[in-house]
């Protein structure tokens, strides 16, 4: 069954923009990605958009739809009644290049600052052992696909600007998380965590869970997870003073 | 970690008062969310406000909080001398203008305002930060906890090793609560089962949380070496997925637990018996 949707998407660069509407024909099945598709080969030949897999796994077709942070490939029109208009912007808590691609290098320079994984040495066999157990919990944060919805959907940095210097944001929390609990990393990432990626920052409220499209815990499993060892580090006494007198090994 | 080489094109310069910096896409609408997203924060705030409105009544009222066998959870562990009913030793003796709530309060109210859950709920609803997901919040500077007062919402563990403390309270007050107005065991009435459950909640609620999770095990990197405390962070992981729940209903059954006692310290109702 086929209709006419109404389309209001965000079109202009960092000089400025505004938003165009359009009326662009919809197929059964369709996905909010096939309808800008459309919308590019019928009657903007030059709109700019950034999509790869159409699969939800490459993170490429982020953008905001009808204000929520999205994938557009992930997003069906049938969630959409026929007569709703369905507005399109990008994301908004990054630079914009044209109209739906915006430059999220912020993230690619943050990655680059977590220090690396640093495995401690090799069993006598040369072989590196762990449990699935001792895995499993960080193996959630490995299904992220980078498309930094949860980055744009942070109120800390999206909200204020000033604050991207001094917070890495909750993508990088979690990669924190999944390094400080991996069962052979040898670094102590927990005072770089709150001193230089600012996870202080952070007030827990969860949007960065909301919109992920793997459905990754972030707040839960990983950032609260990593407050909590924050405070064994900087603000606990009583643990403090157990690693001091060496009562309290770090495992 | 292979490192990116930098685009030249990372943070920039903020913009005017702080607000998004004139390179991101210029849309001046607050946010272009159609559906009702402001609802969730209307009614966090109007159960928070309705909560703090009855206990704080009830805290200053320092009346009609037992009727025998059953004591208010506002007021237990009741320590001074001017206590009504006998569920806990009278430590000591204090001006009869404090009620007895006010010297306990501060534990079970520290609890709940360092809770995880409970900041995602009022940083959200009473400070609009942010309001709702990808609703741009009103303030022009933001810090999070990252400084005083807020930093102090670390401290949570140590209100939850309190709670538990208040928890073991309000469960033996429960089992007091078996016991007829003569203090004779063998009695159950409704207001038996109303503590029971209040200090079930209440335990679900201080189970889940997420200090909780880290204590018992979350803090390990190698659960294999410790088997026991593996298991005791899968229970605990299991019960803080609904740790929401347990933050709305027990706030909810320390309020009717409450009410109840009032009510029936009043004559308003009797107590229903069961045997």
């Amino acid at each position: 069954m086929t209709y006419d949707a109404a389309f209001r998407v965000w079109r202009g660069d960092a000089e400025g923009g505004d938003l165009r509407d359009f009326t662009v024909a919809v197929n059964e099945g369709e996905v909010v990605l096939d309808v800008i598709h459309r919308l590019q080969a019928t009657q903007a030949g030059d709109l700019a958009v950034r999509w790869n897999c159409k699969a939800g796994k490459c993170g490429s077709c982020s953008a905001e739809i009808n204000g929520r942070p999205r994938l557009m490939c992930m997003t069906r029109m049938s969630t959409f009644g026929e007569d709703e208009t369905v507005t399109v912007t990008p994301l908004r808590a990054f630079p914009v290049i044209r109209d739906l691609v915006t430059d999220v290098s912020f993230n690619y320079e943050k990655a680059a600052q977590i220090p690396a994984f640093t495995p401690r040495s090799r069993e006598k066999d040369g072989n590196h052992r762990m449990q699935q157990i001792d895995v499993e919990r960080s193996q959630e944060f490995r299904k992220c696909i980078e498309c930094f919805l949860c980055q744009d959907t942070c109120h800390v940095i999206r909200d204020h600007e000033e604050n991207k210097a001094s917070f890495a944001g909750p993508r990088f929390l979690i990669r924190l998380a999944e390094l400080d609990m991996h069962p052979l990393d040898v670094v102590d990432r927990r005072d770089a965590a709150q001193e230089e990626f600012g996870l202080g920052f952070c007030n827990v409220t969860k949007c960065c869970s909301e919109v992920c499209p793997e459905g990754i815990h972030l707040t839960d499993n990983g950032i609260i997870p990593l407050k909590e060892r924050v405070v064994d580090r900087k603000f606990d006494p009583l643990t403090w003073l157990g690693a001091k007198i060496g009562r309290r090994p770090r495992d | 970690m292979t490192a990116t080489a930098s685009r030249g094109t990372g943070p920039v310069t903020p913009g005017p008062g702080g607000g998004p910096a004139p390179r991101r896409a210029a849309i001046a609408a607050r946010t272009l969310r159609k559906d009702r997203w402001w609802l969730q924060p209307l009614l966090t705030v109007l159960a928070l406000l309705l909560f703090i409105v009855y206990s704080t009544f009830r805290a200053f009222q320092n009346a009609h909080y037992f009727a025998e066998p059953y004591i208010s959870p506002f007021f237990s562990p009741c320590l001074t001398t001017a206590c009504e009913g006998d569920t806990f030793p009278k430590l000591f003796t204090g001006p009869d203008w404090i009620s007895p709530a006010l010297y306990i309060l501060i534990f079970p109210l520290g609890f709940r305002l360092t809770c995880y859950y409970y900041r995602k709920a009022y940083y959200r609803s009473f400070w609009l930060s942010p309001p709702a997901c990808a609703v741009a919040e009103p303030h022009g500077r933001y810090t999070g906890e990252t400084r005083f007062p807020l930093i102090f919402q670390n401290v949570h563990r140590y209100f939850f090793y309190a709670g538990l403390v208040f928890n073991a309270i309000l469960t033996y007050d429960a089992v007091l609560a078996f016991r007829d107005e003569g203090g004779a065991w063998g009695h159950m009435g409704l207001g038996t089962l109303v503590l029971l459950a209040n200090a079930a909640l209440l335990w679900l609620y201080s189970l889940s949380c997420h200090s909780c999770r880290h204590i018992v095990g979350g803090r390990l990197n190698n659960f294999s070496r410790h088997p026991l405390r593996y298991r005791f962070w899968t229970v605990v992981s299991r019960l803080n997925a609904n740790h929401m729940k347990f933050a709305w209903a027990s706030l909810f059954s320390v309020a009717f637990a409450d009410f109840y006692v009032f009510m029936v310290a009043t004559d308003t109702i009797s107590d229903l018996r069961f045997f």
